[in-house]
C-alpha cells in the first residue's frame, strides 16, 4: 500500500509499468549511452586526453633526469631562489618536479609546438594545475607520468598545487612561459 | 524477557517500536547530531577563512580544522545517522525485534570511541591530512586507530540489520517482500560493507605504517583502494537518503511506488555498479589506463546514473500519482501547488531532491568523465558538487526525517514549529548557492583545501579572475545562511528532545502485530500500464531535468576543446 509496507501484490514483479515511467527508462537508458561513448569518442577525434603513458620512478632518478635537462637548456634564473628557466626544443622531452613546495624548473616552451611533459613528485602527493587554462593533474609519488602538450596560447601560465601538501601547500605556485614560434612573431598576438 | 521485548505503538503513525531497538535508534541519531554540530561550527570558521581578505584561522589552524569537519560530516554524522535509519527500517518497518541488542550497543560504543579519537588525534594537531589522508603524508597512528574502530562498530551495525531481516523473516512478523524503503536501506548495507572492507584493507596497513610495522605504502595503491572506502561511503549515503525520500513519499502522501519492479531494479543497479565510480577521483592519475577509468568511472555505461534517473522520477512521481488520487488533478503541478509546504518533513525532502538532482546529479556526471574531470580536478569545483549531494542530498533528506521522528520515536511535539518551518528553506538558499558558488570558482580554477588564493608572500604569485573572488565572497556569505539554517535544525531538534511538549506514547505490547497483507489491495490498486498519464507533471520536470544535463554536459565539452592539446 505505501513503500514502507510490503509490496500490496504478493507477485509485485508481474505488475506493468506505467507508460511513462517506461519512456522515462528509455530516455535515460538512450542518454547514458550517450555519455557513455563521449569518452572514447573523444580518444579518437577529441585533442584533450590523458596518455597511458607513466613509469614507476625513483625520487632520485627524476631529479636526475630533470637535472640533466636544465644542464642543456637553462636560458635565466628567476625569483630569489634562482629557479632556472629552461627553453627546451620543441618536441622535447621537459620535466616538472613538483616538491615541497615548489615546482622546478620553470618551463619556456613555444606555441603551436608539442612537448613531451614528464611529471612527478618527490615527496607527498601535488597537484599540477595550470592557470588560466585550468588544465589540472595528480602528481603521485613514485609514479612518473607522461603527457604530450601543445600549448595553444601564448603569454605566461601559472602552476599551482591543488593537491593538498602539508603547511606550505598554498605557497607553491610557479609559471610556465609560452612564446609565439618563430614564424609568428610580431603577429600582434599577446 | 517479556520487558525487554515489548513493543510500542505510536499513536500518531502507527509504527511498533521494539523497546531495545528504539533506544539504540535514539542514541545513534543524537550522537550524529552531536558530529553534524561539531561539524557545522567548524564548517563555519573554514569557509569564512576561504572568503578572500578574511582568513579568521591561520593556515596551520585552517588544515587542522578542515580535516575534522571532513570527518566528522563526511563519516561520523552520516554513518551514525544511517545505522540509525538501518534499524529503523529493519526493527521498526518489518515490526521485528532487533537482534543481538547487546551488540548494537557495543557497536555504538566502538564508533563513539573511535569518532572521539580520531578528533582528538586531528586537535591534538599533528593529523592535519584531511579526509583523504593521502600517502605518504602520514597522521599521528590514533588517527587511524579512531577511523577503524568506528568502522567496526559500523560493520557490526550492519550485521545487526541483516540479522534482523533474518529474525523478521523466520518470525513472520510481515508478509510477502520487504517493503522498498528496507530493500534501498539493505542496499546501502551492501554498499556500507563493501565500503568498510575497502576501509580496513587500507587502514589497517596505513596505521601499521604510522607505527612503523610497515615501511611503504605505495601512493597510488592508497588512492586506488582509499577512493573504495571514500567514494562508496558517500553512495551508502545516496541508497539512504533516497530510501528516505521515498520513505517521507510514504508517510506524509501515503504514497507507494509507480512501479515496485522499476525502484528495486534501480536499487539493485546500485549494488552492481555504484562502487565503480571510485574511479572518479582517479581520471587524472597516472598509471591507470583509459580503459580502466572508462569503464569504470561510466559504473559501467552508466547504468548508476540510469537508476539515479529513474528514482529522480519515481519519488516524485509516487507524491503526485498520491496526490491525484486525492483530488489534485488540475493541470500539471496542482498536486505540486497544494502540497504541503509548510510542513519540514516534505519540504526538506522535496529541497532535497531538486538540488541533488539539479546541482549534485549534473555536476557529478560532468566531474566523473575521463577527460572532462581534467577541468576541474581537484579544484574548488568538487567540494561544490559534493555539497550539493551529500549536505542537500543526504543532510537535509535526514533533516526532514529528523521532524518526523520527533514526534513518533522521542515522543516529543516538535517545538518553535514556525522555525521548524522556515529551516529548510533557510538552509537550502544557503546550501544551494554555496554549491553553485563553489562550483562557479572551480570552474575559474580556485585549487580546494588552500589558505590562500591570493599567494601572499610568493616570489611568483598568480592573480586569479575578478570574478572568482566574487564567487568565494558569495560562497562566504552563503555558508552563514546555511549556518544559521543548520543551527535552527539544531536548536528545534535538541530543544524538542530535552524540552519538548511530552506526547502520549501510546500502548505497550509483549509481540509486535504482524504485517498481514490487506485482502483487496493484493487484488487491486493502481498498477499503471492502462495508459492513464499519472505523474505527467513529474514527467515534464524530468524532461526540463534532461535539457539542463545535455546543455551542461555538452557546453564543458566545447570548453575542453579551446584549452591546450594534451595526449
Amino acid at each position: 500500500m505505501s513503500s514502507i509496507l510490503p509490496p500490496a501484490k504478493r507477485i509485485w514483479w508481474k505488475e506493468p509499468v506505467e507508460k511513462l515511467e517506461v519512456w522515462w527508462i528509455v530516455i535515460a537508458f538512450l542518454w547514458a549511452l550517450v555519455l557513455f561513448f563521449m569518452m572514447p569518442y573523444w580518444h579518437v577525434f577529441g585533442k584533450q586526453n590523458l596518455s597511458n603513458e607513466a613509469y614507476r620512478i625513483s625520487a632520485e632518478h627524476f631529479q636526475r633526469k630533470t637535472q640533466e635537462m636544465v644542464d642543456k637548456y637553462t636560458v635565466r634564473t628567476e625569483t630569489d631562489q634562482n629557479i632556472p628557466v629552461v627553453q627546451p626544443p620543441a618536441g622535447s622531452d621537459v620535466y616538472l618536479i613538483a616538491r615541497l613546495w615548489q615546482w622546478w624548473p620553470i618551463l619556456e616552451l613555444e606555441k603551436d609546438k608539442t612537448y613531451r611533459l614528464h611529471l612527478s613528485a618527490l615527496d607527498y602527493q601535488h597537484g599540477f594545475s595550470l592557470q588560466p587554462e585550468n588544465i589540472n593533474l595528480q602528481i603521485v609519488p613514485g609514479y612518473e607520468m607522461v603527457v604530450t602538450i601543445t600549448p595553444n596560447k601564448s603569454g605566461s601560465f601559472a602552476v599551482v598545487c591543488n593537491e593538498y601538501c602539508g603547511i606550505g601547500h598554498h605557497q607553491m605556485v610557479s609559471r610556465m612561459y609560452v612564446k609565439q614560434s618563430d614564424g609568428e612573431n610580431g603577429n600582434g598576438h599577446d | 524477557m517479556a520487558t525487554t521485548d515489548s513493543f510500542r505503538i505510536d499513536p500518531r503513525s502507527g509504527l511498533q517500536y521494539h523497546r531495545q531497538a528504539e533506544t539504540l535508534i535514539k542514541v545513534n541519531a543524537v550522537a550524529g547530531v552531536v558530529f553534524l554540530l561539531l561539524g557545522g561550527i567548524l564548517a563555519l570558521l573554514v569557509s569564512l577563512t576561504r572568503v578572500p581578505g578574511l582568513h579568521v584561522l591561520d593556515a596551520a589552524r585552517f588544515y587542522m580544522v578542515l580535516t575534522a569537519h571532513g570527518i566528522d560530516m563526511l563519516i561520523f554524522w552520516l554513518l551514525f545517522f544511517e545505522i540509525a535509519i538501518l534499524y529503523f527500517c529493519a526493527s521498526t518497518l518489518l515490526r521485528s525485534r532487533l537482534a543481538a541488542p547487546r551488540w548494537g550497543w557495543l557497536a555504538f560504543a566502538l564508533m563513539l570511541i573511535g569518532a572521539v579519537t580520531t578528533n582528538v588525534a586531528v586537535f591534538q594537531g599533528q593529523s592535519s591530512v584531511m579526509m583523504t589522508s593521502y600517502a605518504p603524508m602520514q597522521a599521528h597512528p590514533a588517527f587511524y586507530l579512531g577511523l577503524i574502530l568506528f568502522a567496526v562498530g559500523g560493520l557490526i551495525g550492519c550485521f545487526i540489520f541483516l540479522g534482523t531481516l533474518v529474525i523478521a523473516k523466520a518470525e513472520k512478523t510481515y508478509e510477502g517482500s520487504i517493503p522498498l524503503v528496507t530493500f534501498g536501506a539493505l542496499t546501502a548495507c551492501i554498499i556500507a560493507i563493501f565500503t568498510i572492507a575497502s576501509g580496513a584493507i587500507i587502514l589497517i596497513p596505513t596505521f601499521l605504517w604510522s607505527v612503523g610495522y610497515v615501511q611503504h605504502i605505495d601512493a597510488l595503491m592508497y588512492r586506488v583502494i582509499w577512493w573504495g572506502l571514500g567514494h562508496s561511503s558517500q553512495q551508502v549515503n545516496v541508497a539512504a537518503h533516497i530510501s528516505v525520500w521515498y520513505a517521507v513519499g510514504a508517510i506524509v502522501f501515503g504514497a507507494k511506488p509507480m512501479s515496485e519492479k522499476v525502484s528495486r531494479t534501480a536499487f539493485l543497479l546500485y549494488i552492481l555498479f555504484l562502487q565503480l565510480a571510485c574511479a572518479h577521483h582517479l581520471l587524472s592519475d597516472p598509471g591507470l589506463s583509459s580503459e580502466w577509468k572508462i569503464l569504470n568511472t561510466s559504473y559501467f555505461m552508466y547504468f548508476a546514473v540510469l537508476a539515479s534517473m529513474l528514482h529522480g522520477l519515481t519519488v516524485p512521481g509516487s507524491m503526485e500519482v498520491a496526490q491525484r488520487k486525492k483530488g489534485y488533478t488540475r493541470g500539471l503541478y496542482e498536486w505540486l501547488r497544494k502540497a504541503p509546504w509548510g510542513n519540514p518533513v516534505f519540504s526538506s525532502i522535496f529541497l532535497s531532491i531538486i538540488g541533488f538532482g539539479f546541482l549534485g546529479g549534473i555536476s557529478g556526471v560532468m566531474m566523473g568523465t575521463e577527460q572532462l574531470n581534467m577541468l576541474i580536478h581537484n579544484t574548488i569545483y568538487v567540494p561544490g558538487h559534493f555539497h550539493a549531494t551529500v549536505v542537500i542530498g543526504t543532510t537535509l533528506a535526514f533533516m526532514g526525517l529528523t521532524y518526523f521522528l520527533l514526534p513518533s520515536l522521542f515522543n516529543r511535539e516538535v517545538a518553535f514549529s514556525r522555525i521548524a518551518q522556515w529551516q529548510p528553506y533557510v538552509f537550502s538558499a544557503g546550501m544551494y548557492t554555496l554549491a553553485l558558488t563553489l562550483m562557479g570558482a572551480g570552474t575559474l580554477g580556485v585549487p580546494r583545501r588552500h589558505w590562500d588564493i591570493g599567494f601572499s608572500g610568493t616570489a611568483l604569485p598568480y592573480e586569479y579572475p575578478g570574478a572568482a573572488y566574487l564567487m568565494m565572497t558569495l560562497m562566504g556569505i552563503s555558508a552563514v545562511v546555511a549556518f544559521i539554517g543548520g543551527g535552527m535544525y539544531i536548536f528545534v531538534t535538541v530543544w524538542s528532545i530535552l524540552f519538548g511538549k511530552r506526547l502520549d506514547e501510546g500502548q505497550r505490547q509483549p509481540r509486535p502485530t504482524p504485517l498481514r497483507l490487506p485482502v483487496s489491495e493484493a487484488i487491486e490498486g493502481h498498477g499503471g500500464g492502462a495508459g492513464v498519464l499519472e505523474a505527467r507533471g513529474t514527467f515534464a520536470l524530468a524532461l526540463v531535468f534532461l535539457a539542463a544535463f545535455v546543455l551542461y554536459y555538452f557546453i564543458n565539452w566545447k570548453y575542453l576543446g579551446s584549452v591546450w592539446g594534451i595526449n
